[in-house]
């Protein structure tokens, strides 16, 4: 079991949790992720990108949203608390010195960009990234990424900052430059990849994209992770989770990542009405201690 | 006859033995083998297709110490010839009849260490039951000595007893060995190399020990409590499990040896990557591996709706494609998981599945229907995009092949539409890539499975592998023979 050393909300809906994970933060690199469970018995194992690590102090960094039953569960541990984890796993990103490199993060997207940037950038390459999110709030990682960029453009849906544009906006005027981008690196919401890779698409720039499907073992034992790529089944946890956003069948990974969609939003609705619940509880014994309080005085 | 019946007349019937005993004289081969074998208690089909229960209930003490003296203690004992791991069977079932139960349980565990294991998932009418010359004086397997019923009677009286014997391990020799993957073959490898003194760690890449037997067999054919028992057991003679640790990605498998000073590995991975049957529609939702069916049920509990997080796909039609022993697990799971009808689809007949006799029968009599000399050529979707339906194609068993297995061919034009919203694939698997991409010295087949030699001994040095992971899709008890072959193996380097 992994002990959690810290946690930081970043936004009403993303935490940021350092867990101690020694073996992993010495082995991690760039592209891979950790299979997380908050409970051994009864806990979902969901895949979770690695933001950062520490190798010195033993530490993973993980940032995650809130979208489901598991999230928000793992979202209520607190440091001291200790979950299942299991990593590094997947392949990590091939890193060269490819020339001049466009990253593109959206949303919780970013936070996973941010070492495979670093590695980019480590390697030579002129690193240009476009960050985007929803709305401002939302914006992860910006400072360290903006430290590492050459070049950093910033949007959002809904204009509170940067442009109000969507990624795939910026991302085409780049690959119109001359001499176009030699390599693109999308990691977001599959939808988002998805029309980063239709943007790259006819200017024939290479898009790489990491793909986050759902998964039990992520070790190549159950095949829950399957994608078809170039007309082929991959297996994202082994053979991913990377692959060309040319390639892939994004309708039917989407299809695939909605499997529980129905059960999914009754366990999320389930969640919320139970911390309704004891929030409600909360509140009537507090109010009750007031009177009781109150009577005495 | 019900089975409170079959336990009174046992009784009846072990009484008249008793009195031909105290007369002064033993049983003639011919009395022994006019004792019918005795049928094992079970929950009703009925009944258990709606629980998680374990579907087998054990023998009662007359019916063991009955079924005991059906044995005739064959001077060659062709029986531990077909046992793996060499039980020596005469040896335990005397005990039996003598009624020193505890003395039986010992003298298994001289050679198997998870007899309450093996008595319920070994494939006995194909092992030591195959050759036994009380099956085979009545002219079928089925009549043979029910060795894993006794097996599993002998392993379950000691736990329930709560005294278990266990080795005591002797003094430190000072050496170090990793196993990886904690299924049959890690842990049978563990357990013998802790008895020879030495230290030993096991990785494990799930939250629970056990592999196949806690992901993929389920829990009414092997409790998960007897194999965390099993486990604990070994814990206790001071096997220690690292869990949640991936050999290969977490840890190099060369690090282990190189820097944190083990003496030698043992590679039990198992089976790994599940096979697809490589049709059209494979990967829409509502089909899926029976390694992903069964790991979502078993291990990560999904059937206890209530509790666990993890979901399971509601179904109401359901196809099973294979023949072997984890087609029928997922059968019968989607049975107990509320799906209306089951059927499995096979390409050849009942008479060549190579799925262990009982638990076909127990399918059936479940209401598993089997549609044999059957195959699917592709998934058909239906309008909101998930699987709706199978088109399956018959055939007919041609001319035997090399092999002499007649092989099916396909009847041309036998294609038919049947609706299905789950199709759960249990063809098989083919081998985890992972080690040995991560380890480019580990030498590995066309397949995939690690290239051992007689002694199990791997490409590396001090590196040895059993199980699934050489042996491809078999079974618990021949893993534990290789991990049994491995652990003399490195005892003998290590002296």
């Amino acid at each position: 079991m992994a002990r959690i050393l810290s946690k930081r909300r970043l936004s009403e809906e993303v935490f940021r949790v350092e867990v101690e994970a020694p073996h992993v933060a010495r082995e991690r690199k760039a592209g891979q992720f950790v299979i997380v469970q908050v409970d051994a018995d009864f806990g979902e194992r969901i895949p979770l990108t690695i933001a950062d690590a520490d190798p010195t102090r033993g530490a993973v960094t993980l940032i995650f949203q809130t979208v489901g039953a598991s999230t928000h569960a793992l979202a209520r541990k607190e440091p001291g608390d200790e979950i299942v984890l299991l990593g590094p796993l997947g392949n990590p990103t091939h890193i060269e010195r490819f020339g001049w490199t466009v990253c593109v993060g959206g949303g919780i997207g970013l936070a996973p960009l941010h070492p495979i940037a670093q590695a980019l950038k480590a390697a030579g390459n002129r690193l240009s990234l476009i960050s985007g999110a929803r709305t401002a709030g939302l914006l992860i990682m910006q400072e360290e990424l903006g430290a590492i960029a050459d070049e950093h453009i910033i949007v959002t849906d809904d204009g509170s900052t940067g442009r109000k544009a969507l990624v795939t906006e910026p991302l085409v005027e780049l690959c119109r430059r001359d001499p176009k981008p030699d390599l693109v690196v999308a990691v977001g919401p599959p939808i988002m990849m998805k029309f980063c890779a239709e943007a790259t698409r006819p200017f024939g720039v290479k898009t790489l994209v990491s793909l986050n499907t759902i998964m039990i073992d992520g070790t190549g034992m159950c095949g829950g992770c399957r994608v078809s790529v170039g007309g082929e089944t991959k297996f994202v946890c082994v053979d991913g989770p990377e692959f060309d956003g040319h390639l892939v069948d994004w309708d039917g990974m989407m299809s695939r990542l909605r499997s529980y969609k129905a059960i999914e939003d009754e366990a999320h609705r389930a969640c919320h009405l139970r911390e309704e619940a004891e929030r409600l509880a909360a509140e009537e014994r507090a109010a009750v201690l007031g009177k009781d309080r109150e009577g005495g005085r | 006859m019900n089975d409170i019946d079959f336990a009174r007349q046992a009784e009846t019937e072990l009484a008249r033995i008793t009195a031909i005993r105290l007369s002064g004289r033993d049983l003639s081969p011919r009395e022994r083998l006019a004792i019918p074998a005795q049928d094992m208690p079970c929950q009703e089909p009925a009944v258990r297709a709606a629980n998680m229960l374990e579907v087998a209930e054990g023998y009662t003490e007359a019916q063991a110490r009955l079924e005991a003296e059906r044995c005739l203690n064959c001077r060659n004992a062709p029986c531990v010839a077909g046992c793996p791991v060499g039980v020596d069977i005469p040896g335990f079932i005397a005990k039996i009849r003598e009624g020193d139960f505890a003395e039986a349980a010992r003298v298994i565990k001289r050679t198997n260490l998870l007899p309450a294991i093996c008595g319920r998932v070994c494939p006995q009418e194909k092992q030591c039951q195959a050759p036994c010359t009380v099956g085979k004086s009545l002219g079928s397997v089925e009549k043979a000595v029910q060795i894993g019923r006794l097996e599993r009677y002998v392993a379950d009286r000691e736990r329930a007893s709560g005294a278990c014997s266990l080795p005591s391990a002797p003094r430190s020799s000072g050496h170090r060995v990793a196993i990886v993957g904690s299924g049959p073959a890690g842990l049978t490898c563990a357990a013998d190399l802790r008895r020879e003194g030495h230290e030993v760690v096991v990785y494990e890449a799930f939250q629970k020990e056990g592999g196949v037997m806690v992901y993929g067999i389920p829990e009414f054919r092997l409790p998960k409590e007897l194999v965390r028992q099993e486990a604990a057991g070994l814990g206790s003679m001071g096997v220690r499990f690292e869990l949640n640790f991936l050999v290969g990605r977490t840890r190099a498998l060369k690090a282990l040896l190189a820097e944190d000073r083990f003496d030698a590995v043992f590679i039990g991975t198992g089976a790994g990557l599940p096979k697809f049957m490589d049709i059209p529609g494979e990967n829409l939702v509502g089909v899926f591996s029976a390694n992903e069916y069964l790991t979502r049920a078993n291990l990560m509990r999904a059937y206890d709706r209530l509790r666990a997080a993890t979901p399971i796909y509601p179904s109401r039609r359901v196809a099973v494609l294979g023949g072997g022993n984890v087609a029928m697990d997922a059968a019968r799971m989607a049975l107990r998981l509320g799906a209306e009808e089951v059927r499995v689809l096979y390409r050849r007949t009942r008479e060549e599945m190579p799925a262990r006799a009982e638990e076909v029968v127990h399918a059936m009599e479940e209401g598993v229907a089997f549609d044999f000399l059957s195959s699917p050529t592709r998934v058909i979707a239906g309008d909101d995009g998930r699987a709706a339906a199978l088109e399956v194609l018959s055939y007919e068993l041609g001319e035997p092949d090399a092999s002499g297995r007649r092989s099916p061919v396909p009847i041309r034009g036998s294609e038919r539409v049947v609706p299905f919203d789950t199709v759960i694939v249990a063809v098989g698997n083919e081998s985890n890539p992972l080690l040995a991409r991560t380890t480019p010295e580990l030498k590995v087949d066309r397949k995939g499975h690690i290239l051992v030699d007689e002694r199990q001994k791997t490409s590396i040095d001090r590196v040895y592998a059993g199980g699934d992971i050489v042996l491809g899709a078999a079974t618990v008890i021949l893993a534990m023979g290789e991990g049994r072959r491995a652990a003399a193996a490195i005892n003998e380097v290590l002296q």
